[in-house]
């Protein structure tokens, strides 16, 4: 950790600065104090994001469905959010009687931690980081398996039936899409050779997104499954079950909830954006905002998809998540050995014409596997994928 | 080691998103298997019926408009029609078309709600369809405004006729949303019905078949729904419904699919039943000239008609006072939760919530 900070901006400012008032002497506080200032600031960028992605994503649905959006607080509504905060503190904080208070109460901290520790690896500029850990992903994976345990201890502590179906359903969601998450996450480490982010984003000559394209598509899919978000949306699922695992939650721990699901949704923006866009490198724009600008682009893909599908039923999504996307990473995580196996020098570095090649028969995979694994889910489930409206208008009278 | 489960039982409403106001069921649920389920009703209930006993006929007409809140120019229509055939009076001409045009357009907003709602309740869209529908229904609001001032309770028809001749800019309005509506229809068609989770949520998901239908004494969009192409409109016309060309629409699958699929299909029809109305209409008289206060002599009458939502009629018994001595009211929502069990039991918690979207009832209707 100590290198990584070392080379951050933040960091050597504050510590010099410490170190010129104080004198050496007192080096362990000038450490300390540094150290908590970065990690404050990455945390206020992330909650900073959080809350503006609240109002943009509102202001995007309500021009998706033919509104306005929120445009009442502040310039074009922008301290909506502010707003928002603010009703929340001022609302009765209410925990159920037959609630079990003390999981109730500790379960949103839980989500919003899950999210700030995600952030402790990505890397958000360059030289912008806390740690490097040369597990980097590995820690992803299971910080944000953390969220989904929140989810389940709100749903239980709540003592309401409605939370109980929500946090099963999280539950069984987290198990089936967890495995082709970590299939995803599989192939970038076969890619790049390292389970560093860092690491990952300097490996990326060609963006992973064009290298293996069924990687990203899965990623993406098994990502908006975790985090909730349209047409898996079924922990929350307002119109069947009210409001899922947040029904009984109300003020600001039902606020801190909402907050933790879209830094949830910012965190996983920047964790495509490292894995398959290339992080923050880019040409002339600093990296820092090259990184914004592939996090926006996340946010407003996942937007647009939530204005356009409608929830799968719970069933159906653990059918797509066992019988679609398992074997679709299989197939990915295999072809990617193989090719990796076949065309890497003697030291097992991939050259960028390698890289190219790669390129094109990961295409013609995707071009193959998916509609050829589609029909066999559609023979087997009955789920008709793909399958055009046929109707018959009959006469009568 | 198997694990020791029990059935839990959940009450879904009266106060729950999507159970179209306040009604209630009583759901045993095996997991998310739905087991049994009982509807508890009333939580609506305003006594229309016996309301309508403490007042003169022409003073119904408002108590109507409350029934089916989403439709209260059809409720009006029923109503009237009914008074109409026991005082023995013919409406003219225009009145006629004005009424059938009236009655068309509340069937579109109708069955766009109805269609936003079952939408709504398939989740999400982040409300896209939705508001697609209710941007639609807005319009035929605004007409309904500039014809009597009032955008849900109407009380536009009167015993006799229409409350008064439709105003100038009424026309352009209609033509204007004439031309439009067809595309929007199109648009929404292709946000949903080419969906492939729409078609997967929704196909063969608690199918009624054609005799069960029949048995229930089910009308309306659901009972074509199944295949039976019944339409009062086509089979016994009222106002201006035998001037006027139209399919009758049915699918034959009984499923949600179809239900509303159907009801996308009327939508269309209904357009070109007000189109040919636009054509039609001459000018005249629209109302006959009929005291407010009248005592029909003793006897009764009934007529239905083809609500949105199915057979809507008002059986009126009149002893000869100024009031009515008997108002029934067939109201199609409560006769359509008839097959309520038999379509839910079996199926999982998501599809009864869409299962009861389908059916597309109301509870002002329900209750009474």
């Amino acid at each position: 950790m100590g290198e990584a900070l070392a080379e951050n901006i933040v960091y050597r400012h504050v510590y010099e600065f410490i170190l010129s008032v104080f004198g050496s002497e007192l080096a362990w506080l000038a450490y300390a104090i540094a150290t908590f200032s970065v990690v404050l600031l990455v945390v206020n960028v992330l909650m900073l994001l959080a809350t503006f992605y609240t109002w943009a994503e509102r202001r995007l649905l309500g021009r998706f469905t033919n509104r306005l959006g929120p445009n009442r607080a502040g310039p074009f509504g922008l301290l909506q959010a502010l707003a928002d905060a603010v009703k929340l503190l001022t609302k009765e904080d209410i925990v159920p009687r037959s609630a079990d208070r003390w999981v109730f109460n500790i379960a949103p901290i839980v989500m919003l931690g899950s999210v700030l520790m995600a952030m402790g690896v990505i890397p958000l500029g360059e030289k912008t980081f806390l740690a490097d850990l040369n597990i980097g992903l590995l820690y992803l994976v299971a910080v944000s398996g953390l969220g989904s345990i929140a989810v389940l201890m709100a749903g239980y502590a709540s003592a309401n039936k409605f939370s109980t179906f929500g946090a099963m359903r999280a539950a069984a969601v987290l198990i089936s899409y967890e495995i082709p998450l970590v299939m995803s996450l599989l192939s970038i480490t076969i890619l790049a050779g390292s389970m560093s982010l860092i690491e990952v984003v300097n490996s990326q000559t060609i963006p992973f997104l064009l290298v293996t394209p069924l990687a990203a598509f899965i990623f993406l899919t098994a990502m908006s499954a975790e985090l909730n978000r349209s047409p898996f949306d079924i922990t929350e699922g307002e119109s069947e079950i009210v409001a899922g695992y947040l029904t009984e939650y109300s003020g600001m721990k039902f606020g801190t909830f909402m907050l933790a699901e879209f830094a949830a949704l910012m965190v996983a923006g920047a964790v495509f954006a490292v894995l398959f866009l290339q992080g923050w490198k880019w040409a002339i724009l600093p990296s820092h905002i090259w990184m914004l600008l592939k996090v926006g682009l996340f946010a407003l893909l996942a937007t647009w998809v939530r204005s356009t599908l409608p929830r799968l039923r719970p069933d159906q999504i653990l059918t797509f998540a066992w019988k679609f996307l398992f074997p679709l990473s299989l197939i990915n995580v295999i072809a990617l050995s193989v090719q990796r196996l076949l065309l890497a020098d003697e030291f097992g570095n991939l050259q960028q014409q390698d890289m190219w090649l790669m390129v094109v028969s990961n295409w013609i995979l995707m071009v193959v596997a998916v509609p050829v694994l589609i029909k066999i889910t559609n023979r087997k489930s009955g789920i008709p994928f793909g399958e055009s409206a046929k109707f018959h208008v009959g006469k009568g009278v | 080691m198997s694990l020791h489960t029990e059935p839990v039982v959940v009450n879904i409403g009266p106060h729950h998103p999507s159970t179209h106001g306040v009604f209630r069921m009583r759901v045993t649920f095996d997991g998310e298997n739905v087991q049994d389920v009982e509807p508890v009703i009333g939580y609506l209930h305003r006594g229309t019926e016996k309301l309508a006993e403490e007042r003169q006929y022409s003073q119904v007409i408002t108590l109507t408009d409350r029934l089916d809140y989403v439709a209260s120019m059809t409720n009006n229509q029923a109503y009237v029609l009914s008074c109409e055939k026991l005082i023995d009076i013919e409406v003219p001409d225009r009145g006629k078309y004005l009424r059938t045009i009236a009655a068309e357009l509340q069937r579109v907003a109708s069955h766009l709600v109805g269609v936003g709602f079952f939408l709504a309740e398939l989740g999400g869209f982040g409300g896209t369809a939705l508001m697609y529908c209710f941007r639609e229904r807005e319009r035929i609001l605004d007409m309904f405004e500039m014809l009597c001032g009032a955008r849900i309770t109407v009380s536009f028809m009167r015993i006799g006729g229409v409350f008064q001749d439709a105003p100038e800019e009424f026309w352009p309005a209609l033509r204007k949303f004439l031309d439009e509506m067809p595309g929007y229809a199109d648009e929404l068609n292709k946000l949903i019905f080419e969906s492939e989770i729409v078609q997967a949520r929704t196909k063969n998901v608690s199918v009624i078949s054609a005799d069960q239908a029949i048995d229930a004494s089910l009308t309306g969009p659901i009972l074509r729904a199944s295949g039976v192409p019944w339409d009062i409109r086509a089979a016994q016309p009222y106002d201006a419904y035998d001037q006027v060309k139209f399919d009758v629409i049915t699918a034959q699958g009984g499923d949600n699919f179809d239900r509303f699929w159907v009801r996308m299909l009327e939508v269309e029809q209904s357009l070109k039943i007000i189109e040919q109305c636009y054509r039609d209409i001459r000018s005249g008289p629209v109302r006959s000239t009929t005291s407010l206060l009248f005592r029909p002599s003793p006897g009764e009458a009934y007529v239905p008609i083809e609500a949105p939502k199915g057979e809507l009629g008002f059986y009126l018994v009149s002893d000869g006072s100024i009031a009515p001595y008997r108002c029934k009211i067939r109201s199609p929502s409560f006769i359509s939760l008839t097959l309520f069990k038999e379509m839910l039991v079996g199926w999982k918690l998501a599809d009864i919530i869409v299962s009861l979207g389908s059916l597309d009832f109301n509870m002002g209707e329900v209750d009474r």
